[in-house]
């Protein structure tokens, strides 16, 4: 609906964005511009401190805009009040490099939340949402275990769940696979990204995995804070 | 295996709450911990209910020897703030009382202290009152009929509910069969018992006629009561009859109260002025703290073990309110379980500490209600405290 009436997903405009503070203070982004179509599979790259998570988290109203202007579905997140940012955030998936599953929560309850959060219209036939969500990943015998019974690509697949189940126009996931060994690594994201695809989400995605890279609209490489190519492959 | 397998509390809490139950959910995962806070919130709801008890008590001891009298107006030393301080009053006050027609009858009031040596190094103290044996000064006409028999010289009754008292031996104690016993270097004739029991000041009570009082205190003369207990005629109120003796009266070495107000300044008095109250008063406050730094240790632990997964959901859009939903469930879950148990045992401590000192500790509705909403009210507060760090601090700079 947001992607209908403005037709660019994301727009990050001068954005800078410093650490600490006084004689410590350090710019860590420098004069971002970056425009994300709807549909996009957008693959961020660059040398670790290069900025990535830093951009990432700004984006996902995860962080305060401190300069610069980021427009996140037809939204100014620079300045915005407390009710914008948690609005915005809800629109979101955000997958993280660790699950931050809740321990309490089984399986199916993790991925409830991602629904809850949204209120009561989202929550009718929240059960069928979820496991129908689980199975598509491959989880659909785990889904009354606890985090501490499932292996770490089952908990990541869990939280990719979580982040999907609501279908959000837009996904950021960072480094998704960090915590993996390299093959189930793939493995997981693959089905991330089919299951994303096929709903016509949009993703912006930090991985240093270059058999990803094949998959890709767009390569966008970062260095020390600033853009430093921005290659399209294909159109989405 | 499905989600109806979960257990009937976290199903019931989903219904209530609208959402899952995570508070009640993370209380439960970590076992240890929870039995831990539980036993915290028990152990000073104990502390609280303890220091309660003996300030009821307190307060209870205060009142009882004012129940038996049946009096409207309470005339006293103006420098008097219990039944057994301060001077003595000049009795011609109570005439002067007497040829009001507000007021139907009156008499007066001798109250001493004597220690009572049960046995060679065992010794207790009793409150001695003296009443003119030709009125009825009680409530209760059983009493004022034994009072009518203390005209025989050396005559007392005594307080069964005497602290340490070897009942058997005065239980049966009449007219007809007296029992002796020494005191103040006098030989008196028991010859009857009445009931009120020892509280903070001394350990029993003894009443015995104006006559016989002034021989047991030498130093004392009828003619200098420690207090006047007056009737008011019929058709008048008491508060009124007292504002008007106030007038009459010289207000130098007279107060006036009505029985009602007497107890409660009585009450107030000893509460707030004297060690015993502010230490059980002081008890209260140490105890509820106690309690809330214990909770809020629980809850700001709990907070920061799953901060990663608060900030989660924080990204996820959550808002504030649904934070400190999470931990208003724990505190009052926490206020709740460790409630139930803190009460039992209270229960049975009153039980232990009133048989053991005849002191009246009691539990009652009012009171568990008070603790209980006092204990939420507390969770509540430290539920408060521990989310701050999580309101304030963006989803990134908590992972
Ligand atoms: N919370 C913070 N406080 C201070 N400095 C930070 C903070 N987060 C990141 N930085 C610094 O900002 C720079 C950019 O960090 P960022 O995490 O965005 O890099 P990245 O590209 O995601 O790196 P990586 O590939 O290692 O994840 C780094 O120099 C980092 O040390
Ligand atoms: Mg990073």
């Amino acid at each position: 609906m947001n992607a209908q009436s403005c037709p660019d997903v994301l727009t990050v405009m001068g954005l800078n964005h410093w650490f600490g503070e006084g004689e410590a203070q350090k710019q860590v982004l420098h004069g971002i511009n970056l425009t994300l179509k709807p549909g996009e599979l957008v693959i961020l790259m660059g040398a670790s401190g290069s900025g990535k998570t830093t951009l990432l988290t700004l984006a996902g109203c995860l962080r305060s805009v401190q300069s610069g202007s980021i427009r996140l579905l037809g939204r100014e997140l620079a300045g915005a009040n407390e009710a914008t940012l948690v609005t915005s955030r809800r629109q979101l998936g955000f997958i993280f490099q660790a699950h931050n599953l809740h321990e309490s929560l089984t399986a199916l309850e993790n991925v409830r939340m991602g629904l809850e959060v949204h209120g009561r219209p989202a929550m009718t036939d929240w059960e069928n949402k979820a496991r129908a969500m689980l199975g598509e990943l491959g989880l659909g015998e785990r889904l009354n275990y606890l985090p501490s019974r499932l292996s770490g690509g089952q908990k990541q697949r869990v939280a990719i769940a979580r982040a999907l189940v609501a279908n959000p126009p837009l996904i950021f996931a960072d480094e998704p696979t960090a915590a993996l060994d390299k093959d189930s690594g793939l493995a997981v994201v693959q089905l991330f990204l089919q299951r994303a695809r096929s709903t016509g989400t949009t993703i912006l995605m930090v991985t240093h995995d270059n058999r990803i890279l094949d998959l890709a609209d767009r390569i966008i490489v970062m260095e020390d804070g600033r853009l430093k190519s921005d290659t399209t492959r294909h159109a989405a | 295996m499905t989600a109806s397998r979960k257990p009937v509390t976290a199903r019931v809490l989903t219904l209530l709450l609208g959402r899952l139950p995570i508070g009640w959910l993370q209380l439960t995962h970590n076992r240890t911990r929870l039995i831990a806070a539980v036993g915290g919130v028990a152990f000073a709801n104990i502390l609280v209910f303890m220091q309660l008890g003996f300030f009821g008590a307190l307060l209870e001891t205060i009142r009882m020897p004012y129940r038996l009298l049946d009096a409207d107006i309470f005339l006293t030393a103006a420098d008097a703030n219990t039944l057994t301080d301060g001077s003595y009053l000049p009795r011609q006050r109570l005439y002067e009382a007497l040829a009001r027609p507000d007021i139907e009858g009156g008499h007066a009031w001798y109250v001493g202290k004597l220690d009572w040596d049960l046995a060679p190094g065992q010794s207790i103290s009793l409150q001695v009152f003296g009443f003119d044996p030709a009125t009825r000064p009680f409530r209760s006409q059983e009493l004022n009929d034994q009072l009518t028999a203390l005209s025989v010289p050396d005559t007392a009754l005594l307080d069964m509910a005497t602290r340490t008292l070897d009942k058997s031996r005065f239980a049966n104690a009449s007219l007809k069969a007296p029992v002796s016993l020494e005191l103040a270097g006098r030989q008196l004739d028991l010859i009857g018992g009445f009931r009120i029991g020892g509280g903070f000041e001394a350990d029993g009570y003894l009443i015995v006629s104006d006559q016989t009082f002034m021989r047991l205190f030498p130093a004392r003369s009828p003619g200098a009561p420690n207090h006047i207990l007056l009737r008011k005629a019929g058709g008048t109120q008491a508060d009124q009859v007292a504002t008007d003796l106030r007038e009459v009266l010289p207000a130098e070495d007279t107060r006036v109260e009505t029985l009602a107000s007497a107890i409660a300044k009585d009450q107030s008095y000893q509460t707030t002025k004297r060690p015993v109250g502010v230490v059980f008063g002081f008890g209260v406050i140490i105890g509820m703290l106690v309690g809330i730094i214990i909770v809020y240790q629980v809850l700001s632990t709990d907070v920061a073990d799953h901060l990663k997964e608060y900030a989660t959901f924080k990204a996820m859009g959550y808002p504030r309110r649904f934070f400190l939903g999470i931990v208003f469930e724990e505190a009052v879950l926490l206020a709740l379980l460790g409630f139930v148990p803190g009460l039992l045992i209270a229960t049975g401590f009153y039980a232990v500490v009133s048989k053991a000192t005849g002191l009246p500790l009691e539990m009652n509705m009012m009171r568990a209600g008070a603790v209980l909403i006092g204990t939420i009210a507390a969770c509540a507060l430290s539920g408060a405290l521990a989310t701050r760090r999580l309101n304030a601090a963006d989803p990134a700079d908590l992972f």
